[in-house]
């Protein structure tokens, strides 16, 4: 049985192309431009998918996109939507929420018990006792969701694009599309998108029997083709608004983040279906429904229908209805005084009787529950909210079509922080006052009749281009419709319910009043208890109903009920869409490469990769470090440490500048040597440490660790930007590679290759000189880090590559080896440095970490000055202090941060251990309490396993403990 | 995302910029303990109109915003030194 009409004006299907495809393992035709649901409908086909509660048998609700019943799966996506994605050859398709297909869902039993399962059901019956829970978890949550996530699903990378306009108009019915237009003469870029397929918005569908919508939209259409700068894309949702108007636009592959100096929101209204019982019934579907079912697919909605109205709409689906040759078995309309209007007088001619002051009371579906038999029409107490059983009629009939009402969709309205009023004329909530560069037009603002909604399409473009700064005139303001375009109260109770207000999640208005008796008479309470407007559809046909009821149940005005938050997405967006390409950059040295020709094994060091260590085959982590730090202490090592920050201060008050900066003097720096910088926050706290080489009376050098170097960089400009010196800061850390080559041949490796003599008078510990190796221009410092004999050497970085190799030359015969960041740390220890960040926190002050000596408190002020005079004349909490542990100790290893314990107390704790091979004892850093810091004192550590592990404090210089 | 106005660069996304605290003037250096204590470590979470600190990190500039943190409005935005002009 075919429901399929003849050719129809402005169809969207292409009926020279058929498509063939599967549902619920059955052969179906439809043509190409058919959406699933439409093909199927075409074909006879009513029960499309099960409800998500009680598994009752679903057909066509709205056909806009909010059709969750009918949820499908091609065994690749899931939840697909049937009203609105395109019917392609060779799908095979299965209802999502079934067990064991759509027509013999095994689950259908469900509805015939669900006056045991009201709301809160689950929360109460389950909830203790609590070790049962899980049990009733597991079967709750296979009973709860629709589609089952493919876990094989392949990531399919969707692009991102990001574009900029003047003017972005959501929405392309008649208020935006005229919208579009006006904005778009200006010559500015305007972009229109929309969700349908195609463009049109209600032009498209709602005829009313005349052709006025389509030759407007005719006229609309090609005014706007007209412009080149009007950009129309369809098929794109307008996803949600972000502050400083981004708006997410998401398409079938991707997602365009639209930047737009103003926003019209032409979004329109969702239409609304009227509550009563059976109104869930195949066949029963929104007037709009049943309109797009006829002009975009040429299908019949059903051949002998009944329409239940309580707005002028209804009448023009009438008439769109009789158009398609489809018989109205009569017109039933909640208001009194219908009957007497010109558009029931108009359908009377055609033959259809128009019941006024009455109602659907009940739709008696067929014996399977799989389409309608007839409906029962009452009158309507519009006083008491009821139907009067009384005067019951019987009328045959094979579908319903619903005109109840609208309610804007006005989430990204909401969103973008409009605040709503309710309009008794139209009896809909509208914008009351709109934040600046947002404006709205049409059904979302109000306005109904054609005309009117051109005109507040073209006020609302002239609005947006007046805020964008053009001096076009303002348009006269279009009143939201004075008739009211929605019912104040589409319900009508039933006895034996069934009578849905949501259907996304089988919600009947007993289970509102239900919910408000238990105290859940607050909005957002009620959504949560009932579950309303949590399905797929998020509320967009069950929200409106639901706030109307509450506010009968309390006795209050609708706008004093407000509406529940709405939220970014405006609609189900796959992950897929959202999912970014995992950038992490990071930053490499510029002897990336010869490191790693060596072994290198790489860490993360702040954003650079770092040489940890270098690996030889057959030797293990450990002795693989350890072999590096004896080429150190026997011969010579050498480590990249080009990740160093490094900073150039120029000016005449630069050594002013490093005095207020960092703790210590620079004033009296002599040039070509180089002192212990040290950085505290204003409260007192270390934050960093480094070098300052002075290379000239105006220019220093700082070198500083690698973790902290932007963070240093980016104080260091803030303090410049208060202080207003007469400097220049140049962070050079780019610029330069730097190298260290350590250990008692060092000067033996470097001194064929330098044009300076690297004798100790000439180049003693703590200075620094410009000079040439192998013809390259170096700065060569000498420096004591991890060990007494270093040379640091910072090269351009285009040379750094070709110095190295030099280098590494020069030393090969000597033993020279390279060593990395593991290493390092073990030989700065076995020098007695501690660094910040590993031996102190974000509270540790420089007098608990002995560094007194770096502090110039003569000076007029530095960072930090004031909190340590406050922290001076307090006692101190702890103090850092080297420790050993006894000679030939071969226990468990503490590790870092396990605790000292004394007498059952915490005393402090270690901040780095180690063995260290030269010294031949585990070494390490700690923080005991000042009374136990002297020289010799012994304290205890606890290991992982409790084991208390003896220490005894010992002078920080470790390596002069050698054996 | 929100925009945010950089004195130097113009109006660039806010991934672009470091956020960088309220700023408040230090208290004299002869204040008393209290005050310098009360300076370091007591900081207004009231909402209302404050002046924060912005970096804006690709071009190293640093630079002050008015904000309504009510609102999430930015009133203006100027180098420190240059508060008068616009």
């Amino acid at each position: 049985m075919s429901a399929r009409l003849a050719k129809q004006k402005g169809e969207w299907i292409n009926r020279s192309t058929a498509v063939k495809f599967s549902f619920e393992g059955k052969e179906f035709s439809g043509f190409e431009g058919d959406s699933i649901t439409s093909a199927l409908w075409a074909s006879g086909e009513q029960v499309i998918g099960r409800s998500f509660k009680y598994h009752r048998p679903r057909g066509i609700l709205s056909f806009a996109n909010h059709d969750v019943n009918i949820m499908l799966t091609d065994g690749m996506d899931t939840n697909i939507r049937g009203d609105v994605v395109p019917v392609r050859n060779g799908m095979a398709l299965e209802a999502v929420n079934t067990d064991g297909g759509v027509k013999k869902d095994k689950n259908r039993f469900i509805d015939s018990i669900s006056p045991l399962l009201p709301v809160g059901f689950y929360y109460k019956a389950f909830h203790t006792p609590r070790k049962l829970f899980p049990f009733w978890e597991n079967i709750i949550r296979k009973a709860a969701g629709l589609g089952v996530v493919n876990f094989n699903y392949p990531r399919i990378l969707k692009r991102k694009k990001h574009r900029h306009c003047d003017v972005l108009v959501i929405g392309a019915g008649a208020s935006g599309l005229s919208a579009a237009y006006e904005a778009g003469k200006s010559g500015l870029r305007v972009m229109l998108v929309d969700e349908n397929l195609q463009i049109g918005g209600s032009l498209g569908f709602d005829w009313g029997g005349t052709q006025e919508a389509a030759n407007l939209l005719k006229d609309l259409l090609a005014k706007v083709e007209s412009l080149p700068n009007v950009e129309v894309i369809a098929a794109a949702y307008a996803a949600g608004y972000y502050p400083d108007h981004l708006i997410p636009v998401v398409t079938a592959d991707g997602m365009i983040k639209v930047r737009a100096n103003a926003v019209i929101m032409a979004s329109g209204a969702f239409e609304q279906p009227p509550v009563f019982r059976n109104n869930d019934i195949p066949g029963v579907m929104l007037g709009s429904a049943a309109q797009r079912l006829l002009h975009r697919y040429s299908v019949k909605p059903f051949s002998n229908g009944v329409v239940f109205t309580a707005n002028d709409y209804g009448y023009r689906v009438a008439q769109d209805l009789l158009e398609a040759g489809i018989k109205v078995a009569a017109v039933v309309d909640l208001r009194s005084d219908a009957k007497d209007g010109p558009l029931a007088a108009q359908l009377a001619r055609r033959g259809v009787k128009t019941i006024s002051g009455s109602c659907i009371y009940e739709v008696q579906p067929n014996a399977g529950k799989t389409g309608v038999k007839s409906v029962t029409v009452a009158e309507y107490d519009e006083k008491l909210n009821e139907a009067l059983t009384r005067s019951k009629v019987t009328i045959d009939c094979d579908g319903v079509a619903m005109c109840a009402g609208w309610a804007p969709a006005a989430n990204l309205l909401y969103q973008a922080g409009t605040a709503m009023r309710y309009d008794y004329g139209v009896h809909q909530f509208v914008p009351n006052k709109l934040p600046a560069g947002i404006f709205a037009a049409g059904r979302v603002n109000g306005v109904y009749a054609l005309e009117q909604k051109v005109q507040d399409g073209a006020r609302a473009a002239s609005l947006a281009l007046r805020h964008i700064g053009l001096g076009t005139p303002e348009l006269s303001s279009v009143s939201p419709s004075n008739t009211a375009q929605s019912h104040e109260y589409p319900v009508v109770p039933h006895p034996k319910g069934k009578n849905f207000v949501d259907f996304d999640e089988d919600i009947q208005v007993k289970d509102f009043i239900n919910a408000a008796k238990e105290g859940f008479d607050n909005i957002e309470l009620m959504k949560r208890f009932t579950t309303v407007g949590m399905g797929p559809s998020q509320g967009k046909h069950s929200n409106m109903n639901a706030i109307r009821i509450l506010a009968r149940v309390r006795g209050v005005p609708v706008e004093q009920i407000g509406t529940t938050t709405s939220r970014p997405f405006f609609h189900p967006t796959p992950i897929g869409h959202l999912g970014g390409r995992g950038f992490h950059p990071h930053r490499l040295t510029p002897l990336h490469d010869m490191n790693h020709k060596l072994g290198a094994v790489f860490t993360d060091v702040g954003a650079w990769k770092r040489a940890a260590y270098y690996q030889v085959p057959g030797l293990s982590l450990a002795d693989t470090v350890l072999a590096e730090v004896e080429a150190v202490r026997t011969k010579a090592g050498i480590i990249d440490s080009s990740s160093f920050g490094k900073i150039e201060v120029h000016g005449p008050d630069a050594a002013l500048f490093l005095e207020r900066f960092f703790t210590g003097s620079y004033s009296v720096q002599p040039v070509g040597s180089s002192r212990y910088t040290m950085l505290l926050d204003e409260s007192g706290v270390v934050i960093d440490d480094g070098l300052a080489h002075r290379l000239a009376d105006d220019l220093f050098y700082l070198s500083s660790g690698t973790s902290n170097a932007a963070a240093v960089y980016r104080e260091m400009q803030r303090w410049q930007q208060m202080w207003q010196l007469d400097i220049g800061l140049v962070n050079v850390t780019g610029s330069y590679a730097a190298i260290n080559i350590a250990g008692p041949l060092a000067r033996q490796v470097l001194s064929g290759l330098v044009n300076v003599s690297l004798d100790e008078s000439a180049m003693p510990a703590q200075s620094i000189c410009e000079a040439e190796i192998a013809g390259v221009p170096v700065r060569l410092i000498r420096v004591v880090f991890v060990s007494d004999t270093t040379y640091e050497l910072h090269i351009p970085t285009p040379q750094a590559a070709f110095v190295w190799e030099r280098v590494m030359g020069a030393g090969h015969a000597l033993g020279l080896k390279p060593f990395g960041t593991d290493a390092q740390r073990l030989l700065r220890l076995e020098m007695g440095h501690a660094m910040p960040g590993i031996d102190t926190d974000g509270l540790t002050n420089p007098y608990e970490i002995g560094a007194d000596h770096a502090l110039s408190l003569d000076k007029p002020d530095f960072i930090g000055k004031r909190s340590l005079q406050i922290i001076a004349k307090r006692p101190l909490k702890k103090i850092l202090v080297a420790f050993a542990l006894d000679a030939g100790y071969a226990g468990e290893m503490p590790f870092e941060c396990n605790l000292v314990i004394r007498d059952g107390e915490i005393e402090g704790r270690v901040t780095s251990i180690a063995y260290s091979r030269t010294v031949g004892r585990v070494i390490g850093f700690a923080y005991v309490a000042p009374d136990h810091s002297a020289l010799e004192s012994r304290f205890q550590i606890r290991a992982d396993s409790g084991a208390l592990v003896s220490a005894t404090v010992v002078s920080s210089h470790f390596i002069a403990m050698q054996k | 995302m929100k925009l945010l106005t950089c004195p130097v660069n113009g109006t660039r996304p806010l991934s672009e910029f470091v956020f960088g605290g309220e700023y408040r003037v230090a208290p004299p250096a002869d204040c008393t303990d209290a005050e310098w204590a009360a300076y370091v470590h007591n900081r207004s979470g009231a909402p209302g109109i404050k002046n924060e600190w912005w970096y804006h990190a690709p071009s190293g500039t640093w630079f002050i915003a008015e904000r309504n943190t009510l609102t999430d409005k930015v009133m203006r935005t100027y180098l420190k030194g240059q508060e008068g002009s616009k």
